[in-house]
């Protein structure tokens, strides 16, 4: 049973490694565009961050690959905050149909 | 007014950011509730808000694994993740995605293939709705003729239970899901996983309004762990295809934040109404909003068949996914003040 996950589990990391466009939702196909953001009215973190968009893509996408989740948990943990406030038991619920 | 608009560094367009926290907020909601990414809702929303199209799917991918983070995390706590069968989901969904995306690809070498699927998916949406709608026909059949004879119902009985029939395969490895309750074939899972992957990767779609109907009626999941579980998978796959954009430059990565704001909270909501609304009132809603894809998706077929429709059947798309959005999320947002209200009812009542 070990080496059964052993194998699932690396099959699904090496998957997700390779396979791209997982989340297509509804629409086209992506291609390689070549857009230029316009740094000329920016400053300040917007310019660096255009420029970086300009200067290479793949800086562009780790940034963006950490940033997604790291914000959404700290925004989850806030929001979870918030819910707690509320007063209701938030780690357990029954499990019915109906 | 100019506080209100923000501009995209990227794009260089300036976009209403309330709209974007709104648009977050509806589907986040949507989303942790239904267990789905629900691009199809909020493609349409960018675009009303003038997002450059060649953003819009990139920024909304990118945004949907934040979002889909949030609702896992919560729905985790409650305990409606069952990461063992996710993990394996995953293995199946890849490779049936990739088999799909590669046939439609060779199949438009071949000929005009789109008119096929846009009417595929049609088809697949009418399934699904029928197949939720029955379901609930004869849950309820059931429920009246247990109560006739004075028998009470199990909390949780249902309606379709086509999955008995595939757990009495016992093709090894036969693997226990703790979370989910039961012990079936690893093949299963795999295989389900497989043909949704595969439907998903041929429709151009994420796969979460396939996958989470496929988790209740042919592997068993009740309807809170195939919500829950559905989203530990639009997490994953999300960031990597956020990733895959992104280094197409087609992300708006402020945008995306923007909408993970109003998106957190809404997750938050969505997630906790599932304590409040028990299976079979997801199971109703999610076949409403369904209903609500499928008509929006004939709407565009429309103007194929009919010239000059093209701007009213857009119009009348958008309406309708918009107003969808805004219905469910406001039956859910009511949903879950309603249900916290009577728990604080009755905790202040028991002190």
């Amino acid at each position: 049973m070990f080496k059964l996950w052993t194998k699932l589990t690396g099959v699904a990391a090496t998957a997700m490694l390779v396979i791209p466009e997982l989340v297509l939702a509804a629409g086209e196909k992506a291609s390689l565009l070549v857009i230029v953001a316009d740094t000329r009215k920016l400053s300040g973190w917007e310019a660096w961050f255009a420029n970086l968009y300009n200067e290479s893509h793949i800086y562009f996408t780790i940034v963006t690959v950490i940033a997604i989740p790291i914000i959404g948990v700290l925004l989850g943990l806030l929001a979870d905050l918030v819910m707690s406030r509320i007063g209701i038991d938030l780690k357990s619920r029954e499990l019915s149909e109906h | 007014m100019d506080w209100l608009y923000v501009l995209m560094p990227i794009s260089g367009v300036t976009i209403f950011w309330p709209g974007l926290v709104i648009l977050g907020i509806g589907v986040g909601i949507i989303g942790g509730f239904f267990g789905m990414g629900g691009a199809w809702m909020v493609t349409p929303g960018l675009n009303i808000l003038g997002f450059p199209m060649a953003f819009a799917i990139g920024t909304d991918i990118a945004h949907m694994a934040g979002k889909s983070l949030i609702s896992t995390m919560r729905h985790g706590k409650f305990g409606n993740v069952d990461y063992r069968l996710g993990v394996i989901m995953i293995v199946g969904t890849v490779a049936g995605f990739e088999i799909g995306a590669q046939m439609i690809m060779w199949l438009e070498r071949i000929g005009k293939v789109d008119m096929i699927v846009r009417w595929m998916y049609v088809i697949l949406l009418i399934l699904i709705a029928w197949m939720v709608f029955a379901d609930v026909a004869k849950k309820r059949k059931m429920e009246k003729e247990l109560k006739a004879k004075g028998q009470d119902v199990d909390k949780l009985a249902t309606g379709i239970e086509w999955h008995k029939t595939f757990h009495k395969l016992k093709i090894p490895p036969m693997i226990h899901f703790k979370a989910a309750g039961f012990t079936c074939s690893a093949w299963l899972p795999i295989f389900i996983s497989f043909v949704t992957g595969w439907l998903a990767g041929i429709l151009g779609i994420g796969g979460g309004l396939i996958r989470m109907p496929a988790l209740i009626y042919f592997i068993g999941c009740p309807t809170h762990i195939a919500v829950g579980t559905d989203l530990f998978e639009v997490a994953i796959s999300g960031l990597y295809g956020a990733g895959t954009y992104t280094f197409k430059g087609r992300t708006e990565l402020v945008a995306a934040v923007i909408m993970l704001c109003g998106a957190a909270m809404g997750a938050q909501v969505g997630t906790v109404a599932t304590k409040y609304i028990k299976g079979y009132g997801i199971r109703i809603a999610f076949g409403i909003a369904v209903v609500g894809c499928c008509i929006s998706v004939i709407m565009k077929l429309i103007p194929k068949y009919i010239d000059g429709t093209q701007v009213v059947m857009d119009i009348a798309s958008t309406t309708l996914i918009l107003g969808l959005v805004a219905a469910l999320s406001l039956y859910i947002l009511i949903k879950m003040i309603q249900g916290a209200k009577q728990e604080v009812a009755a905790k202040k009542g028991r002190a």
